[in-house]
């Protein structure tokens, strides 16, 4: 990894990025300096940095669009400015923070305009229909058919980065469990990697496999109730009843092993906050062997129904250029051709000694996600059985004590994409600077390319199959 | 197809029987649910959902009250898709400066007779988010809350004995 703080090297990151020949991982300021992660073909993970003089630095946006809302959100945190930058709108920021900007409330945010004859606009959101996070979703249609879609998040910022300044270790991990729900062991598990990269602390071999184990159930659950929801949008009811099923018996699973079902603040820095149960590896056995029962046939049900096909396949497409371009992670980029997972090509303890496929397809439409979803099953119920086989006997927490300033960096692979947690700690061990980016901010973007075309009825079938986080993205 | 649906048919149900009502719900309700309003909505609620600020835990555990094993409606109680609709609404999160605004039209919106649970250690108070910049705090903050059901997130069975007691409490 390495740290710059030319000007030379910013522009050529910035070229490197539009020429395609990296993708980047992450864009943050750090009082008045911004980061920038890059990971390369050779699946390297580079950090380039640019310190401001005058409050300003380069625009990667203006010649990369991954950046754009980045920069905006920089902007809106940090005030610090992307010099060139074809958006200056707010982004997290909506006029309502002591910190708020002139010009940031909702009456004066100008969305992007759609001309032509016959267009009309549908506003949604930010308080959606069903149970679900809020944003808010600018349709400019022409009849049926999207013509332009128009993204406004920012409605759950809790300026969780902020909280985290001055942290101490332990109330930083519980913050970091709680970014986003769906994904808190993933996030649990990238803070604690990144403190031990910080701190060059290891945690014990038993504590590693069940990190594993924790993981892959999270994986499982969500795509359980992922498979589920979208076959639900196509009124395919059946489905959904019959994987919340299996979720539901995942997430007993968990609370029988970790006390928890959604398994929060199991996973901290050191190793695990608790051992698995005594009885928890024999509950995992039993939920294999059912899901193995079970999965197949349910799978069959997706294959061979003619009327939901009809809903999924050619519906919300992702064209590969942008998966690759917007590095797009999890389902929403290997449905659409982009070949990478952060378990296999950073291959982070303990996915270095598991065997695993990644599945990948071409096609990026509705259907492609679900198959990914549902090949990824198979994969994890795999690596589930690898890790009970050969669990560790020991610890599962080493106790430490930092030692100096440090920082340190970490992705891990949650179940819909990489999650990114760069830190830097104060010699006495608090949390100087914690920036966690989810994989939702370079997703997010690409479902309004995906809609485009497609008619606003079957836009929450093209929503839930990203399944986006809000409140991952808002922070 | 027809397989599934034939186990369907032929397996006893996984729908467990219900946990009793919560005993501290039922105290917080008798204070503050009015009787009038209790005999014009009989032992049929109609919730609607309101993410605040949430970090999505609480909404996946919500969600889990329709699966087999919780299966809400049995109660009389369905989650309904505009506050229009709405006897309940359920609100998570800590509630962000951002959403103030929305939560507060959504409760207008909200026809009387009305109720509204707070779910969630967040939703109580604010929790690990209090003191942050862009945090409002509690629910109660915002809008008036007539029960809190507590956890992070409440696991169905929590959120089922709270909503039980409010149903306890409208009808009695």
């Amino acid at each position: 990894m390495a740290t710059s703080d030319t000007h030379g090297l910013w522009a050529q990151a910035i070229g490197r990025l539009a020429d395609g020949e990296c993708t980047l991982l992450g864009l943050w300021a750090d009082g008045d300096v911004v980061h920038m992660a890059l990971l390369d073909r050779g699946c390297r993970i580079d950090r380039v940095s640019y310190r401001c003089t005058d409050g300003s630095y380069p625009s990667v946006g203006a010649s990369h669009a991954p950046a754009l809302r980045l920069e905006r959100a920089i902007r809106d945190l940090h005030g610090l400015e992307a010099a060139g930058s074809p958006d200056t709108r707010a982004w997290l920021d909506h006029g309502v923070w002591p910190t708020s900007r002139q010009g940031a409330a909702p009456a004066d945010y100008k969305f992007l305009p759609a001309e032509g004859e016959g267009l009309h606009q549908v506003p949604v959101g930010p308080v959606h229909a069903g149970i679900i996070e809020p944003g808010h979703f600018r349709f400019t249609a022409n009849g049926e058919h999207v013509v332009r879609l128009e993204q406004r998040l920012g409605y759950v910022h809790k300026g969780i980065e902020s909280l985290m300044r001055g942290a101490d270790l332990d109330r930083a991990a519980n913050l970091a469990g709680r970014i986003s729900g769906d994904s808190t062991v993933a996030y649990a598990f990238a803070f604690a990697l990144a403190v031990e990269a910080a701190t060059q602390v290891a945690p014990p071999a038993r504590a590693v496999a069940l990190r594993g184990v924790a993981s892959e159930l999270e994986r499982l659950a969500n795509h359980f109730g992922d498979i589920g929801a979208i076959c639900n949008d196509a009124s395919f009811a059946l489905m959904h009843a019959q994987t919340s099923i299996l979720r539901e018996r995942v997430l007993r699973a968990a609370g029988a092993c970790f006390n928890h079902r959604l398994m929060m603040d199991v996973i901290v820095p050191g190793g695990l906050s608790r051992d698995i149960a005594l009885d928890g590896p024999a509950a995992l056995r039993t939920l294999i062997a059912e899901v193995r029962k079970i999965f197949p046939r349910l799978v069959e049900l997706y294959d061979s129904t003619a009327s939901l096909q009809d809903r999924t396949v050619t519906t919300g497409i992702v064209k590969p250029e942008y998966a690759r371009r917007f590095g797009a992670g999890g389902y929403v980029g290997r449905a659409s051709g982009r070949d990478f997972d952060a378990r296999r090509d950073l291959a982070y303890a303990p996915y270095d000694r598991l065997r695993f496929d990644v599945p990948v397809l071409e096609a990026g439409d509705v259907n492609a996600r679900v198959w990914i979803r549902i090949r990824e099953v198979e994969q994890s119920l795999s690596m589930l059985e690898q890790l009970l086989d050969s669990l560790p006997p020991g610890e599962v927490r080493t106790v430490f004590t930092t030692q100096g300033a440090s920082e340190g960096l970490a992705l891990v692979e949650a179940f819909r994409g990489d999650v990114l947690v760069w830190l830097r700690l104060n010699a006495d061990g608090t949390v100087a600077r914690c920036h966690l980016r989810d994989a939702s901010w370079f997703q997010w973007p690409l479902l309004e390319t995906a809609i485009e075309g497609n008619i606003i009825a079957d836009f929450p079938i093209c929503n839930k199959s990203f399944n986006c986080s809000y409140s991952g993205h808002d922070l | 197809m027809r397989r599934t649906l034939f186990e369907g048919i032929t397996h006893a149900a996984l729908t467990e029987a219900p946990p009793r009502p919560d005993e501290a719900a039922l105290a917080e309700l008798a204070a503050n649910v009015n009787r009038a309003a209790r005999a014009r909505l009989g032992r049929s609620l109609s919730i609607r959902q309101v993410d605040a600020g949430s970090c999505n835990g609480c909404e996946l555990e919500i969600h889990a009250l329709n699966n087999a094993f919780y299966d809400l409606e049995r109660f009389g109680m369905r989650f309904v898709a505009s506050p229009r609709h709405a006897d309940v609404l359920l609100v998570t999160g800590p509630v962000t400066k951002n959403m103030r605004e929305a939560l507060l039209r959504t409760y207008n919106a909200t026809p009387a007779p009305k109720w509204v649970v707070a779910v969630g250690a967040c939703a109580v108070d604010g929790a690990l988010f209090g003191g942050s910049y862009a945090v409002v705090g509690g629910v109660k903050d915002v809008i008036p809350v007539d029960l809190h059901i507590q956890g992070c997130p409440p696991s169905p069975t929590d959120l089922l004995k709270g909503l039980l007691a409010l149903v306890e409490a409208c009808s009695s």
